[in-house]
Order: C-alpha cells, then structure tokens, then sequence
C-alpha cells in the first residue's frame, strides 16, 4: 500500500487543465514533449519519495494493481 | 395529431396601436417571444410595467432545442410563477456513462445536494418551457397584468433617440409604427436588431457544427447521459444521448466544421448514424434534425442607449454545459428589477450601466466555461488530444482522473464580485453567499428561502435585530427574520453564517446579496441600499 494518491487531488481542476494546454499552446509537438518530459521531472522532484514515484510510473503505464 | 410546436399560440390579432393617427408609445417592447423574451416580459409585468412582445412568428420554437434547465433557471421561474410546471414536465437523471473508442470507461451517479427546493437541472424541450411561459402570460393577462404578446409582428426597423426608440412592425395587415421608452431585444443569436443597429459582435469566434437529432423510442431504453469521445460511429468527433419527457432522446453528434449540411441532415445518412450508435436492435422515429452551428462571442456592451439586448442576442456559447437559455434568464433576472425603479424615478439610468457591467462578466465566464468544454471535447493540437486522450485512459481506472473529463460543466449562476452595487464584505461567512452571490436555497421548515426573497429588496436577519421596514431616498425593504434555532437541517447555518453566530444580509431583488453585516447597523445598510440601487 503505497501514499500515491489516486483520488481527486486537484484544487481547481479546469483551471489547470487550461493552463497546462496553454503552456503547450503554439509549440511544435517536439518541443511540447520536451516540455511534458520537464514537467513530470519538475513533479517527480516535488513528490520526492521513491515508492510513490515507483507507483506512479506503474500506474502511468496502466498496469494492473 | 399536431406538435404544440405545430400550433399557432399566439396567433395575429390586430392591435389598437395600429389604427392609432400617431405612434402610441408604450413602456418597454421587448423583441422575441423565445424563453428569454418571455422571462423579460413577465418579470416587467409582475413588477407592474406594461410591456408589449413582439415576435416575428406565433409558435414555440420548432424542435427540442436548448433542453437543459439548470437549477438558477428554476429558481428565476419559480419566481415567474412557472417553475413547478417545469419541474412536473422535466426529466430528471442522475446516472452518467463516459465512453472512449470503442469502450465505456467509467459511469457516475450524481448524488442530488440536500436542501433546495429544486433539482440541480432538468431535461425539457425548449417548445414545453415556452408554451409553459406562454401559459403564464395567460394568467397574468386574466388577472388583468399589463402584458400582451404580438405574433407576426415582425420588425422591419429601429429608430433611436434620447429618451425613446421608434419602430416599424411588419404585420399581415401592413405597417405601423410604435414607440417604447425602453427597448429588449431578445432576438437571437441572429438578432435582427443588433443588425439594425449596425453593431459588430466581437470575440473569439469558434466554429463546430452538431447535427441535432430528436428521436423518438418506445424501448427501455435507461434514463441516463451518455457522452462518447471519439467512438467508431462518429470518429474523431463526439456524440451526446440526452432523455427528454414523452420518450423523446436528444442525440447530438458533433460532425466538424467542414461539412455539407444539408447533406447530413437527410434522413438517409442520419439514421445509419444512430443505428451504430444505438444498436440495430433499436426502434426509433426521428422527430426533429436539424444541424447547430455556433460561436463563442458577446457584444461589447450589452446596452446601447434605450436598445437592452439579452440571451443570445448579446452572447452566445458553445452548448456544452447549458448556457445559453440559462444564462439569457440570469440576463432579465439582473435587468428587470433595475429597469422598474429606473421607469419608477428611484434609480438613476446609470444603474443599468450595473446591467451591464455584471452580465458581461457572467458572458465572459460561460464563455469560458464552454470554450474549455470545447477544447476537451475537440482537440485543437495534436499534444491537446495526447493530455486528452491521457485523461481519459486514465479516468477507465483511476477515480483521480474522472473531475479532469469535461463533457461539459454544470452552468451555475455567476458570482458579480467586484460588482459596483455590492457593498464590501463586512461577515466572516462563508464564501458562496459573499456579496454579488446568488442567493443558495434553504429549508424552512416545509417551506424554502428563495421565494421569500422574491421580486423585492429584503432584509435577511439570522439571530440579529433589526427594523421591519426600512426606506432609503423611495426604495422600500422589508426585513425577513430567521433563526437557526429553528433551521432543521443546518443549511441556513452552513450557508448563510459559517462560524457566525449571526447575520443581517441585503439582498436585491434578483435574490443576488448585496451586503452583509454581522449585526444591523442603520447607517451602513442605508448605504448599501444606495449603492445597490447605483447611487453611490
């Protein structure tokens, strides 16, 4: 039983959504990989915690629990 | 047997105006006799003013149309005398299935929230809403309001002036020319009048196209929202299945904006559609096609001199979330009550300017709302659809995932913060009844709050003292007083005081607060009665 929380966590949800598609907004789709790569990298370094971020990739990746 | 959107309901009668040797002038004209018109007219009405609608045809709309009434509709209607007819009509659902591909990949149930007389929304064609509004206007008539509804009086053009505008109306026995002191043009996203005037419609333009169809099905077919993300009977586009009262679902299939529509719209190419959407299994009859075109844009100003423009006319949205007729209620609402003390001498014209000012930024938020509904459902880069596709991938296993799909977001009334009529915040109370809120329901007993608070300035006291009446420069308010010791439920507690232990609150006539105090205090409500009325 890891910490990863996977119920609603986001304060303000379509306000996110919307900032994130405007960060992305007029990119080439190389450059917005790049930036979704630095995004998760920015992330994972606030989560910290090994085991969660273990879990995390497992759930990204839609393995089975 | 004939549709109610086959029947003539507001046949041509010709009108005394027309044989009078000069134009009459009359209090307010409101153009167009679509939900919107109708509210402006019988709120006018029930406040006294005499009103006239004129409307280019004699029947509800043809078709389903706008379909979702949020609660803040309700409410407004309740107020308008119409509300239960709504409610006892309208279909409510609380079950939910989102599908991705070719797979469901979660379904919901909304928990209906305690504590107000009305359902969150409900699902009723545009054509009942009316012909209910149209009733109203009956009764009022009966009871001798000064309201009538002109049908086939179209008008073919607008003068205006200082203090009145000039019309010509096209009628099937010729011409006439009328005056109002006060002009509403509630005439659609295609408003003639905003034509007439030569007024541009600025704002982001953004384009889809929705085939709309009204089918009729006798199976048991669940009484349930389904929305598709790009399923394999309309791929790369969405799908919506929306029930309606007497067995009538809504389908709404989006189909991109370069298409030939009359092309789609044939029977032909619409029911091999629905069959693989629906299953070939399925018996249905379509009622009603038709192919929705629309825009995210609003007026610069919604007030141009005597012309007032509310509903589409002003603004108009994608449909996603339920906008447009909801949000052109909240217009009148907010319109009519300044537009009766400003016809009454006790508020300057420049209150209407707070018209303005505070449904812009209600347009603004529905517009918005909507486009983000739209960015989801429409992906418009290639990394939009990837974080899209994501999310819903997602959202199959990981409840976290689900509150980021958005098919569309409840409409909910706008908040005026920053509002000129609103008096600054002087309660540690809770956030959603803040100055500029919409007034949130409460049990009372078997009763509720909001019609108490109904057409009037009221002072609403929780455990505080105050006056029965108050006057301020001819506006009248009448105090409601209220106590937790007999609130039941807590809701007036947990909306109204928070950790208060008492509250005195101003609200306008629209229900929306204007001020709020933890005690009555004479010399600062007589303010904020002045600046909710614009004169401060």
């Amino acid at each position: 039983m890891s910490d990863l929380i996977l119920s609603p966590n986001i304060d303000k949800v379509d306000d996110f959504y919307a900032e994130l598609l405007a960060a992305h907004e007029g990119l080439e789709k190389a450059d917005s990989d790049a930036l979704n790569a630095r995004l998760v990298l920015v992330l994972a370094n606030h989560v910290g915690d090994s085991v969660v971020l273990s879990d995390a990739i497992r759930a990204a990746a839609l393995a089975d629990n | 047997m004939n549709k109610i959107f086959e029947t003539p309901l507001y046949g041509y009668e010709r009108s005394p105006d027309q044989d009078s040797p000069t134009p009459v002038r009359r209090k307010v004209i409101v153009i167009g006799a679509g939900p919107v018109g109708l509210a402006a007219a019988i709120d006018l009405a029930q406040h006294g003013v005499e009103v006239v609608v004129l409307d280019e045809n004699d029947k509800v709309s043809f078709g389903s149309r706008a379909i979702c009434f949020s609660q803040r509709t309700l409410e407004i209607a309740d107020r308008l005398g119409c509300g239960h007819r709504l409610v006892d009509k309208g279909v409510l659902w609380d079950r939910g299935k989102v599908f991705f591909d070719d797979r469901q990949v979660y379904d919901f149930n909304l928990q209906p929230d305690e504590g107000y007389a009305n359902p969150a929304f409900i699902n009723l064609q545009q054509y009942h809403f009316e012909d209910y509004f149209v009733q109203r206007v009956r009764e009022l008539q009966a009871e001798g309001a000064p309201i009538e509804i002109r049908g086939r009086n179209k008008v073919d053009a607008i003068g205006t002036h200082q203090d009145h505008v000039r019309l010509e109306v096209e009628t099937p026995e010729g011409p006439y020319t009328v005056e109002a002191e006060w002009l509403i043009a509630c005439d659609g996203a295609t408003s003639p009048t905003r034509r007439m005037l030569g007024i541009d419609f600025e704002g982001r333009v953004f384009e889809d196209n929705f085939l709309i169809a009204d089918v009729i099905m006798d199976a048991d077919f669940p009484s349930e929202r389904w929305f598709w993300f790009d399923p394999p009977f309309n791929r790369g586009q969405s799908a919506l299945l929306h029930k309606q009262p007497d067995n009538v679902w809504r389908i709404d299939l989006q189909l991109g904006w370069d298409i030939d529509k009359e092309r789609e719209k044939r029977p032909e190419n619409v029911i091999p559609r629905l069959k693989a959407m629906l299953g070939d299994d399925v018996e249905f009859q379509l009622e009603w096609v038709s192919i929705y075109t629309f825009q995210c844009r609003r007026m610069e100003s919604f007030c141009k001199g005597r012309v007032l423009f509310a509903g589409d006319s002003a603004h108009q949205v994608s449909p996603f979330g339920a906008r447009g007729a909801n949000s052109g209620l909240q217009d009148t609402d907010n319109l009519c009550w300044k537009l009766k003390l400003v016809l009454d001498g006790k508020a300057p014209e420049s209150l209407l300017d707070s018209y303005n000012t505070e449904r812009v930024q209600g347009a603004d938020e529905n517009i918005q709302k909507s486009s983000r509904s739209t960015d989801f459902i429409t992906p418009k880069s290639e990394m939009s659809r990837v974080l899209r596709d994501a999310v819903l991938d997602l959202s199959e296993q990981y409840e976290f995932a689900r509150p980021l799909v958005n098919s569309g977001r409840l409409s909910q009334p706008c908040t005026y913060d920053g509002s000129s009529l609103n008096s600054a915040d002087a309660l540690d109370g809770p956030a959603e009844t803040r100055p500029g809120s919409a007034c949130p329901d409460a049990p009372l007993g078997d009763e509720f709050l909001l019609p108490k608070l109904a057409g009037k300035f009221t002072l609403l006291t929780i455990d505080a003292d105050a006056p029965d009446t108050l006057e301020e420069d001819g506006v009248e308010v009448t105090r409601l007083a209220l106590s937790v010791k007999d609130d039941l439920t807590l809701a007036l507690k947990r909306r109204y005081l928070g950790d208060a232990t008492s509250a005195v609150y101003l609200i306008r006539p629209d229900q929306h607060v204007a001020a709020r105090r933890d005690s009555y205090e004479e010399n600062s409500f007589r303010h904020a009665i002045r600046r909710a009325c614009g004169k401060e």
